[in-house]
């Protein structure tokens, strides 16, 4: 059964959330907490993300691109029994041996679409089939949020504003490139004061125009001593570890930012997904790396920070007649972060025998992506019931279960 | 020849004096002339600015309308003529640009495929210097602006296999002949194209068991069959199954790219290879399909062209590019109607969309994309363009590199993808550099003259902003013209 939050609402059960709305999104001694989503667009191929190795079915549906098993050559790393982590993430397994990273398999959204794009949007605006939401959940989770707000509370990193982050919330664009803090003309003094003018308007571009020269601010004032060290030898790393090294740089000196929206895009490997080589692992690969350094980098700030990485579905259990994967539907959900209880992976496994499979052809779900989130907006941004119900309206509950992945 | 013209010419101001308020019909208004230029082309300039007061609005979307009408600056045809790679065929170009070593025999040393892979770059660059410079440059605008807006709905991405060196080509022979033009024509030129059967993987889809069916290509791939509906025709909401998926995957396979050493066929790269596809039963959307073999393929798109879902989807993409992001349900009613009734003929789904009060009602409610916002700010400077590498710089870094759309939806056109902070102090950062003729590209060493921009938006420049400009240092006007929020909307 699944338990709506709006009957528990009209029940007595909503005193006991009655406390919610004063709650404030604030560890004990007061530092804020911190949410990072990681959208891999594209639908990426949890089945070789987290490995269920103990199923005949994997090996038997997945004959040239499936992982060995823990402790053969290039086999899987061993997370428990019954699942194994993609070997291109070793750089992972410290955070999974110190507890700080947990998986949820079988989990996504019941929508039933493989198409990428309904998908998304439907992942991102926080409601099923309805593409009229035009604001994402992230900008609503920060608008449930306590103020006063900032410039960069919340960021998307990348010029372009995604729907996740879109709404009447203040949020921040920044790429995050080798040059991000590099000047521009709009720095110069006169040419800055000139278009303040210019753009003094209250209109949607005003106010786009006035986050971007104060984001702005704040990013260059946070990476300069960065961009000095580049400047002066090896180049800054690119792609993802080095938006995650200069990610890291931003939490340790603004513990302010809150929420940060990443999209990493090529997940969809329809041809030539490749094994524990080719293509799947090499996308993996910098993601894996990058996340470390988010850990290791971000300094006390990571202890208030978690990381949910997660895609629009999965992909099919069987792999395709070239070898690759279509679309499917469950996937896994990875979260980490400081303040993860991890080391374990959560959601109740239906099993990839044929029988077990949804619509005869892929992963179920068994966990809802929302109840996922809503597990860690409860638990460890502290939003009272009320305020859930704004961020994801009629999504599940938060399961006992994962109740124990945040220990808040 | 004369006589057509003529005529087309007549039809076009015979509607379109209907659709102008009253008052407006006698004296044009500045700003329905820039109305139109801001959305026929990609932006004011002082010439063109000239050249539809003195001729007329309505001649001038007649002209648009039928591009091979209008003569193209010499300049820009001499340009153009010195970029070879645009010439060449596929086969020619993966000949010449692909990877060594699928040539028969051939053991190509690492040396030697670094130089390959430099020359592939160059390829690249030349499409994208041919793209730009007509889109800066050439008269035919409609026919440029509708090759953005084709190319995104038909989009492939150069980082895909062989597309780096095909992407060029399809835009020559698969999309530019068609922008236009018959809607069947133009999906059936994308469909067969061999970089579209790259991009979404079609080139290894095989019946399982037939004949062909071995290695890497021994089963089905969805990725074709699922966009080609979605995304090219019926639409996300079009009204077919998970089933239909699967069919049309089993119609389409061996519709694949002829391997180079091909004894078949030599001269084409895509051909439909008999031994690999699904000769099986089908029924796809409802209707029985003899198996005919490419053949049913072909009724199987024309099923798909002729669809009212894909009417309506192309009517709602073309009213969102030339109207507004959330298009008027009743205008896009008209133009599937049209669409229906002319068997898809584009031009004419336009000609209603520009009679259309929708569309005269619209001044500047379009976000412009970072694609529209650089172009549209080098035509205003009025300098010809030298090097357009900062050109497409500047649209990397705004988020919108040219063919470098990874995902099968192409670049959106809405305020909702666009407007960001970042994007925001960013365009201003480049209005500012191009002002200052700081580009970098010889088309730009000079600074802008402000009153060359004020000549050209002075009459429908927002009050605001023309107070600001007014109060600004010379040096900075132009600056600021440039990057008015009056400049990033069209």
């Amino acid at each position: 059964m699944i338990v709506r939050r709006r009957d528990l609402l009209k029940g007595a059960a909503a005193g006991l959330f009655a406390l919610g709305p004063d709650a404030w999104a604030m560890a004990v001694d007061g530092a804020p907490r911190r949410l990072i989503v990681i959208l891999l667009r594209g639908a990426v191929d949890g089945l070789n993300v987290v490995i269920p190795f103990a199923e005949e079915a994997y090996y038997e549906e997945r004959r040239s691109i499936a992982i060995a098993p823990p402790g053969k050559p290039d086999g899987a790393l061993a997370l428990d029994q019954h699942f194994g982590l993609h070997p291109v993430l070793a750089s992972l397994m410290p955070l999974w041996s110190d507890r700080r990273l947990a998986f949820i398999h079988a989990a996504g959204s019941p929508d039933p679409t493989r198409s990428h794009f309904d998908a998304q949007l439907y992942l991102e605006n926080g409601t099923l089939e309805q593409s009229a939401t035009r604001d994402g959940w992230m900008n609503r989770l920060l608008l449930a949020l306590p103020g006063p707000r900032g410039a960069t509370d919340a960021i998307s990193i990348g010029s372009a504003l995604p729907r996740i982050l879109a709404g009447k919330a203040a949020v921040a664009t920044l790429p995050l490139g080798p040059n991000g803090a590099r000047p521009l003309p709009i720095d110069q003094p006169d040419v800055g004061s000139a278009f303040d003018r210019l753009y003094s308007g209250n209109d949607e571009l005003g106010k786009s125009y006035r986050e971007g020269r104060a984001a702005r601010a704040q990013l260059v004032a946070a990476l300069a001593a960065e961009q000095q060290i580049a400047d002066n030898g090896a180049p800054p790393p690119t792609g993802f570890p080095g938006q995650a090294t200069r990610l890291a740089q931003l939490i340790r000196r603004h513990p302010a930012v809150r929420l940060v929206a990443i999209g990493l895009g090529g997940w969809d490997t329809h041809v030539n997904q490749g094994d524990q080589k080719g293509q799947l692992a090499e996308r993996l690969r910098p993601l894996g790396e990058g996340l470390a350094i988010l850990a290791r980098g971000s300094g006390e700030s990571w202890r208030d920070t978690v990381v949910v990485v997660l895609s629009e579905f999965g992909r099919t259990v069987r792999e395709n007649g070239n070898a690759g994967t279509d679309h499917g539907h469950g996937n896994v959900i990875w979260v980490l972060g400081g303040a993860v209880n991890g080391g374990r992976v959560y959601g109740d496994w239906p099993g990839i025998s044929p029988h077990q499979l949804y619509q005869r052809r892929d992963l179920a779900v068994t966990t809802d992506f929302r109840s996922v989130l809503n597990t860690i907006f409860e638990r460890h941004m502290r939003l009272g019931d009320r305020q859930l119900e704004t961020v994801l309206p009629d999504a599940p509950l938060t399961p006992p279960e994962l109740a124990r992945m945040i220990p808040g | 020849m004369l006589t057509r013209l003529a005529g087309i010419v007549a039809a076009v101001s015979l509607f379109l004096l209907t659709a102008l308020p009253a008052s407006a019909a006698d004296a044009v208004s500045d700003r329905q002339i820039i109305h139109v230029l801001n959305r026929l082309t990609f932006g004011p300039t002082l010439e063109e600015l000239d050249y539809v007061k003195k001729i007329g609005i309505e001649r001038y979307i007649g002209e648009q309308l039928d591009p091979g009408s209008i003569p193209e600056p010499i300049e820009l045809q001499w340009r153009l003529a010195q970029i070879d790679t645009l010439k060449l065929n596929p086969v020619q170009l993966r000949q010449l640009y692909g990877p060594l070593r699928t040539l028969r025999g051939f053991k190509p040393n690492a040396e030697l495929e670094k130089a390959q892979r430099e020359r592939v770059r160059l390829i690249l660059r030349d499409a994208s210097e041919a793209r730009l410079l007509k889109a800066v440059s050439s008269r035919r605008q409609l026919q440029e602006v509708m090759v953005d807006f084709w190319f995104n709905h038909f989009n492939v991405y150069s980082g895909k296999g062989l597309d780096d060196v095909w992407i060029g080509n399809y835009e020559v022979q698969a999309i530019r002949p068609f922008v236009l033009g018959r809607f069947r024509d133009l999906f059936f030129a994308a469909t067969k194209h061999p970089a579209m059967l790259v991009y979404l993987d079609n080139t290894l889809s095989t019946a399982p068991g037939s004949p062909g069916a071995r290695g890497r290509q021994k089963g089905l791939n969805e990725n074709f069959a699922r966009e080609v509906m979605e995304l090219h025709t019926l639409g996300a909401d079009g009204g077919y199954t998970q089933e239909d998926v699967i069919t049309l995957a089993r119609i389409l396979t061996g519709w694949t790219v002829n391997p180079p050493d091909a004894r078949f066929y030599p001269q084409h790269a895509a051909v439909f290879e008999g031994a690999r596809h699904d000769y099986g039963p089908k029924a796809f959307l409802g209707q029985t399909l003899k198996s005919r073999g490419k053949a049913e393929g072909e009724e199987a798109l024309d099923m798909l062209a002729r669809s009212p879902a894909t009417a309506r989807h192309i009517s709602f993409e073309l009213a969102q590019y030339f109207v507004a992001d959330e298009p008027p349900p009743a205008l896009v009613d008209r133009l599937a109607a049209r669409f229906l009734e002319t068997e898809g003929n584009i031009r004419e789904v336009l000609k209603t969309l520009l009679a259309s009060g929708e569309f005269w009602d619209s001044f500047g409610q379009k976000y412009k994309t970072p694609y529209q916002f650089v172009i549209s700010a080098v035509r205003a400077a009025g300098a010809p363009v030298g090097n357009v590498r900062p050109l497409l710089g500047a649209m990397d870094q705004l988020g919108m590199p040219l063919y470098g759309c990874l995902t099968p939806d192409g670049y959106k056109n809405t305020e909702d993808a666009w407007l960001s902070p970042d994007a925001t102090t960013r365009r201003i950062s480049f209005a500012t550099s191009l002002a200052r003729g700081g580009l970098g590209s010889s088309a730009t060493t000079n600074p802008v003259d402000a009153t060359h921009l004020e000549a050209i938006f002075g009459a429908t420049m927002a009050g605001e902003t023309r107070e600001v400009v007014n109060d600004s240092p010379p040096a900075l006007r132009a600056a600021l013209i440039l990057g008015s929020p009056d400049f990033m909307r069209r």
